[in-house]
């Protein structure tokens, strides 16, 4: 790996001054590297980060089928990587123009990553300068505990896409709370309206005896306002008391959980194997913005390279080779999703959405099909608006806003089904519908979803065991892996663990032999059952709960 | 076909059926029938690349992500299963798979594809569910009322390889070719499966070396002189000029050019073993799914062992069975043949004696018997089953047959009557048996490889 020449790099900072003159913000430094075909042998199962841990699974990693892309919470072969400065990879023959195209599209990148605030959690440290120290760490580890180390990344690595992201978001962005207290906020918000069904007049009431007490008694008044309280509900106290425990133990993912409670991980002997866990947790955390934000991201920095390019007084007489290439990235395919030219498009339609005030109530609520298609308020804040859907929004924040039927119908999207034809024996696609809800539903399907794993630790002190619970979205876990993750989970854990889940029940005793394939009538709604997984002694076993 | 079914298990149920067994049977032609009725669903093209299949370096700049060649795999792959077998040796169960994949190609030209894979288990929804369920959706674009068909694709035959786990099916970006020979080696060398010690008869082949053997008079490469000197003496006996053989003076020979003996390069006959194997499989109704994948992969394995153990020199036949047995020409065929009716192992084995007896096999080959079934069989005590295969067992050196069970059940039919034989104990050099569940892993598939062909009496 080398830096670009100078004569590149030249090109770069002034790709950075016009991208910075149009809005774009993001810090000065970056580094550019040109990639030989070695390079990104070694980077790639590395997720073309220079400097993380080595591991002997990456070696096989390249073989992995193609699952791989709904397998991992990853985004591995990025251009960019989200580093302090951003780091980037070039080929070494490209022609002026085309870098001139990449580095537009790549500062648009840089931009996303340093604004967008589901990233808010990787901005106040160099990842790859955390990953060469840990990487180091995992090295000295080998030298003293041989292969365990290895055992104990595979296991965490396990489990590495079950960390909460979320709340670790949360954490970060803690919502403005008022003046006024917790108990007045559980009083109002739960305890008259989820507790005691109160009546509206009644809930006006209560407030207007505490606008009165505070009017009257100034800075004392929630104690005498409570008092009343105590007195006409006695429960209430310590009902609000089992909340206010409740809200403060944040609830821990699976990783974080096994950590602090984990017998065997805490014995002085593995204190070591929680360096590992913790790292492969951060790495894990460090990745999940990036596969949320596919569509948005990809989509952001093909708006700004094609816009930027075009301004570029450069490129000149180039004109018709980025036409080409940028075609070949922003083309919607027939059939197939593309993330770079749905996000695109969606960045394109927002900001004239915006500039014509077609994003307000006035123009949600017109029915008439000839004011909507004419409506323009013409507020011109188009802009302004999508620099804000980047900084504020995630893919799915983002489909489920902006995916509407005017943008669906404004670009000729439709959701298109396969079916079989019999007579002819050819696959069919066909135009399956062209409803904006439709076409939405179609994509947040699509999106990245891991499942929602929860710790029932009632339930497993009962049982002296790891209780999990996976939530109940519709979707059965793949079956197929659920050994050696939980085999791993009960390695981290050193005592069994369980797992409850649901399953389809077969639709015959021997559903493997009298399924005839292709059966349509078969397809009646999924029949589910609870079923619950127990590893012990890295023994699978399952029974169903009733 | 279908009274011919009927027809089977009416002779079975008049010579005595449990009503278990009864049931099972007619389950299977039922099934059989529900499928011959309406048309079996064929694989399903690939998707086409979704959301996060894009990736910049490949969109922008056309690079493509590099794979390790060859010969570095090679090298990498022993350092993978030595941590493999370390793993087992701490009691996880192992992690690289080598060899499920199998490239069939159309008339003889299979290649087996070596690829380590090692998946990285997660909890995770299971992407293959949402697609029964109704119809799979996808994103398009363009013109086209609601409804319309947009674009067709031929169904065609699958070429998927075996199972439905990665680094197989369609990712050839991700294959690294090599021969069968080489997966062969690996197997050896690194699963410690045996060496093959008998190799038996030796046999002529196509195949030549060539070597100065030839004897030529008169002109060549090398003057045999040990030869052209014996000609000599006799040519002058011949001609009288040795009077007494006691007293022989060299100066006085003729030398006639004729004479001179000289080594040509000639060529020469190989002589090496070599064997045939007959991969015989069932594809009854009840070979769905992960029993046929089981079974085929196993198969693929042993086909290249023992084409390293014969250093080449295999010839496969593949044999199919249902109710009757068929002999198919290639790997790819044996392999994709689409599930039929009934069980009757006899059949197999029946056709099996006669293509080595037709063609007179025992003579030039070491023969080899791979059976792979779920064990069900209607001919429930092996009443013919049992007579076919004593008859193999003349000819054949060594007979594996291995049991794919669904689930983990009571013993199989063919499990039963092959024990009640005796023919286990009695020969265990020449047939040898493997029981496994139908969701053995590839560690469970070479463990049984071991147990099917090594030597020692176990």
């Amino acid at each position: 790996m080398e830096l670009i020449s100078q004569h590149t790099k030249k090109i770069m900072e002034g790709c950075k001054e016009r991208a910075r003159d149009a809005g774009l913000r993001f810090e000065d430094e970056t580094l550019e590297y040109i990639v030989t075909n070695r390079d990104l042998l070694e980077l790639s199962p590395k997720i073309m980060i220079p400097t993380l841990y080595d591991y002997w699974v990456h070696d096989v990693e390249v073989l992995k089928g193609k699952g791989r892309y709904e397998l991992y919470p990853d985004n591995p072969y990025e251009t960019v990587i989200n580093t302090r400065p951003a780091i980037s990879y070039y080929n070494d023959n490209n022609p002026d123009w085309l870098n001139v195209m990449i580095f537009y599209h790549v500062l648009g990148h840089v931009d996303f990553f340093q604004n967008n605030l589901y990233f808010r959690h990787t901005w106040d440290y160099d990842f790859t300068g955390e990953a060469l120290s840990d990487k180091r760490v995992f090295t000295k580890l080998r030298s003293e505990r041989g292969h365990w180390v290895d055992y104990v990344i595979e296991f965490s690595r396990g489990i590495d896409n079950l960390v909460g992201y979320f709340p670790e978001l949360d954490r970060l962005f803690p919502v403005a709370t008022s003046q006024h207290s917790l108990r007045l906020d559980y009083y109002f918000d739960i305890f008259l309206q989820g507790v005691k069904k109160a009546r509206t007049t009644e809930y006006i009431k209560e407030i207007e005896r505490y606008n009165q007490c505070i009017t009257e008694r100034g800075e004392l008044c929630e104690d005498i306002f409570f008092a009343e309280v105590d007195r006409r509900y006695p429960e209430f106290t310590a009902m609000y008391h089992k909340y206010r425990q409740k809200k403060a133990t944040r609830p821990l993912d699976l990783v974080q959980f096994i950590l602090e409670n984990s017998d065997f991980l805490n014995k002085e002997e593995n204190k070591w194997m929680k360096i590992i866990i913790e790292v492969i947790r951060k790495t894990s955390l460090f990745f999940q913005p990036q596969i949320r934000t596919k569509i948005m991201n990809e989509g952001w920095a093909s708006f700004w390279h094609e816009i930027l390019f075009l301004q570029d007084d450069r490129i000149s007489g180039h004109e018709v080779d980025f036409a080409r290439v940028n075609a070949g990235v922003t083309a919607m395919p027939r059939v197939g999703l593309n993330p770079y030219a749905l996000g695109m498009r969606m960045f394109y339609f927002i900001e004239e959405e915006a500039d014509k005030g077609r994003l307000e109530w006035n123009f949600e609520r017109l029915r008439n099909a000839d004011q909507r298609r004419t409506y323009d308020t013409a507020p011109r804040r188009g802009r302004e608006y999508v620099f804000a859907v980047r900084e504020n929004m995630s893919d799915f924040t983002f489909i489920n806003q902006f995916v509407r039927q005017d943008f669906v119908s404004r670009y000729d999207l439709f959701v298109a089904g396969r079916r079989l034809n019999e007579s002819r024996m050819v696959w069919e696609y066909y135009v399956k519908s062209r409803k904006g809800d439709d076409y939405r539903q179609m994509l947040l399907d699509s999106l990245y979803h891991p499942p929602s794993i929860t710790i029932d630790e009632e339930n497993g002190r009962r049982n002296n065991t790891l209780y999990l619970v996976h939530r109940f979205e519709d979707k059965p876990l793949l079956k197929s892996f659920l050994a050696n993750t939980l085999m791993g989970i009960e390695y981290l854990w050193g005592a069994p663990v369980e797992l409850e889940t649901h399953e389809v029940l077969p639709k015959t005793t021997r559903g493997d032999r009298t399924r005839p394939a292709g059966d349509k009538g078969a397809e009646a709604k999924p029949q589910w059952q609870r079923v619950v997984y127990t590893m012990k002694e890295r023994k699978l076993s399952r029974r169903i709960l009733a | 076909m279908k009274s011919d079914l009927w027809e089977i298990y009416e002779q079975l149920k008049r010579r005595g059926l449990s009503s278990e067994m009864a049931d099972k049977i007619q389950a299977e032609i039922r099934a059989f029938e529900a499928a011959a009725h309406d048309k079996a669903m064929p694989e399903p093209p690939p998707r086409p690349p979704g959301l996060y299949a894009y990736f910049d370096l490949q969109v922008l700049q056309g690079v493509s992500m590099a794979r390790h060649n060859y010969t570095t795999q090679i090298r990498t792959i022993d350092e993978l299963l030595a941590k493999d077998r370390q793993r087992e040796k701490d009691g996880f169960p192992r992690k690289v798979r080598v060899g499920r994949m199998i490239k069939p190609g159309r008339g003889g030209k299979d290649k087996v594809v070596v690829v380590p894979t090692a998946t990285e288990e997660k909890l995770m929804h299971d992407p293959s569910f949402k697609d029964q369920e109704e119809e799979q959706a996808n994103g398009g674009s363009g013109s086209g009322q609601e409804g319309e068909v947009i674009g067709e694709e031929p169904v065609r035959p699958s070429q998927k390889g075996s199972g439905a786990g990665p680094g197989q099916g369609e990712g050839e970006e991700h294959e690294l070719e090599s021969s069968a020979y080489d997966l062969g080696r690996i197997l050896t060398e690194q699963f410690e499966l045996p060496n093959l010690q008998d190799k038996g008869k030796k046999r002529s082949l196509s195949r030549f070396t060539y070597d100065l053997t030839d004897r030529h008079r008169g002109f060549g490469q090398i003057l045999d002189k040990k030869a052209t000197l014996r000609k000599i003496v006799e040519t002058n006996i011949h001609l009288g000029r040795i009077p007494d053989i006691f007293d022989i003076n060299p100066v006085d020979f003729l030398i006639s050019p004729k004479d001179m003996i000289y080594r040509i390069l000639s060529r020469e006959k190989d002589y090496e073993s070599q064997a045939v194997v007959f991969f015989v499989r069932d594809y009854s109704g009840s070979m769905v799914g992960k029993t046929t994948e089981l079974v085929v992969a196993q198969h693929v394995l042993i086909y290249s062992w023992l084409l390293y153990q014969y250093a080449n020199q295999v010839e496969t036949r593949f044999v199919l069975h249902d109710t009757t047995a068929k002999e198919v020409p290639d790997f790819h065929t044996y392999y994709n043949s689409k599930v039929a009716g009934g069980t009757q192992v006899s059949s197999a084995y029946k056709l099996v004696n006669e293509i080595i007896e037709k063609e007179n096999l025992a003579q030039d080959y070491n023969i080899y018997v791979f059976h792979g079934t779920d064990g069900d069989d209607w001919d429930t005590e092996g009443r013919e089953a049992i007579p076919q295969l004593k008859t193999m067992l003349r000819h054949a050196n060594r007979v594996g047959i291995t049991i794919a069970q669904h689930g983990a059940g009571s013993a199989t039919e063919v499990e039963k009557y092959l024990k009640k034989s005796g023919l286990l104990e009695q020969s265990p050099h020449l047939v040898r048996l493997d029981v496994m569940s139908d969701d053995a892993d590839e560690s469970r598939l070479i463990e049984g490889i071991r147990k099917l062909i090594s030597q020692d009496r176990s």
